[in-house]
């Protein structure tokens, strides 16, 4: 019996592909964001009010990751917003090197913010750095306030807590106080917005905060 | 259900680190894998012998070596383990913690038997 000492870290190579992405993006001036939620929270709804609301001011690249079909792509190309679809056949994340792959696709010299739309999963995409400048997770009231407990890394990874369809409380059992208290308690540092999709309630705040990043490194 | 992805990784490290002619004789692939990794070690497991199966590597199998997750209080220095997402300090409450170990996804050692080498 032989032994082989390695030490190496399952994910180094998503890692180092995922930190030229990040080189790539900060070369550019653009500050890039990854949305995580489980399917239905809202992503798609969150980057078309998005575009919606900041379109016109700042120029948004969209990457797109969805399982199958780029149904998402076509209501982001509405906006006028270039977007690349990421199709992953079954994979249940994306990974830096679907980024990198993507990024090759987008004219990053006229881009000041680049909106990833990650695969619909509370769990896997949290392992996977993909060079953005900070994750942000969307919890959906309809999914109760004890999901930060349930799914704490992707919590705890994230920078970013947009609670999503809050026009809904009155209608669900979700007790507002509760899931931020939650979600606090995993992560300390996290900065909450409120808002609601289909009201637009709290979206002009969201924008607000998400320009002035946009803006500052052009 | 990232584990399958994960598997893949680790048989690229396990080809990457082992001489081609010695990759049948490899028994034993051993991982660190912290508490708080996302990751399900029996599914991991099961993952990598279903990739392994029908390729050089049949037979090898992983031994994953749990790592618990442990934290340092950044106001009262005191240090502890974690259960489960507990961020805050058993000792004063607070939620400023820094996360000491239990992220780790590592492949640390890998055992070969002296049978089953390839003749090069």
């Amino acid at each position: 019996m032989s032994v082989i000492t390695i030490e190496r870290k399952v994910l180094e190579k998503n890692d180092e592909i995922a930190s030229r992405n990040r080189s790539l993006l900060e070369l550019h001036g653009i500050f890039a964001i990854n949305i995580v939620s489980s399917p239905g929270a809202g992503k798609t709804s969150l980057l078309e009010r998005t575009l919606q609301e900041l379109g016109n001011t700042l120029k948004i690249g969209v990457i797109e990751g969805d399982v199958s079909t780029d149904i998402d792509a076509q209501r982001v190309a509405r906006y006028h917003a270039p977007v690349v679809q990421i199709i992953t056949n079954g994979g249940c994340h994306l990974e830096a090197k679907l980024v990198q792959d993507a990024l090759s696709k987008l004219a990053l010299q006229e881009t000041r913010l680049l909106i990833i739309e990650n695969v619909g999963n509370l769990v896997c995409p949290a392992n996977y750095d993909l060079g953005e400048a900070m994750k942000v997770v969307i919890l959906s009231t309809t999914e109760g306030d004890d999901k930060p407990l349930k799914y704490p890394a992707m919590v705890r990874n994230a920078s970013i807590l947009i609670i999503n369809k809050i026009d809904l409380i009155p209608y669900v059992s979700c007790d507002l106080n509760a899931l931020r208290q939650n979600a606090l308690r995993i992560n300390p540092g996290l900065k909450i917005f409120e808002l609601s999709c289909t009201t637009g309630a709290g979206i002009k705040e969201w924008c607000a905060w998400l320009k002035e990043k946009g803006s500052k490194r052009t | 259900m990232h584990e399958l992805a994960i598997a893949q990784n680790i048989v690229e490290i396990v080809q990457e680190s082992v001489p081609k002619a010695q990759i049948p004789a490899v028994r034993v692939v051993k991982m660190r894998v912290g508490k708080l990794a996302g990751v399900v070690p029996d599914s991991l497991e099961f993952c990598f012998s279903a990739i392994a199966c029908g390729t050089k590597l049949q037979g090898a199998h992983l031994q994953i070596d749990q790592i618990p997750a442990a934290g340092r209080c950044k106001a009262c220095a005191n240090d502890f383990t974690m259960e489960e997402y507990a961020f805050s300090c058993p000792a004063c409450g607070s939620v400023e913690i820094e996360l000491v170990c239990g992220t780790e996804l590592e492949v640390s050692e890998i055992e070969l038997s002296e049978e089953n080498v390839e003749a090069v």
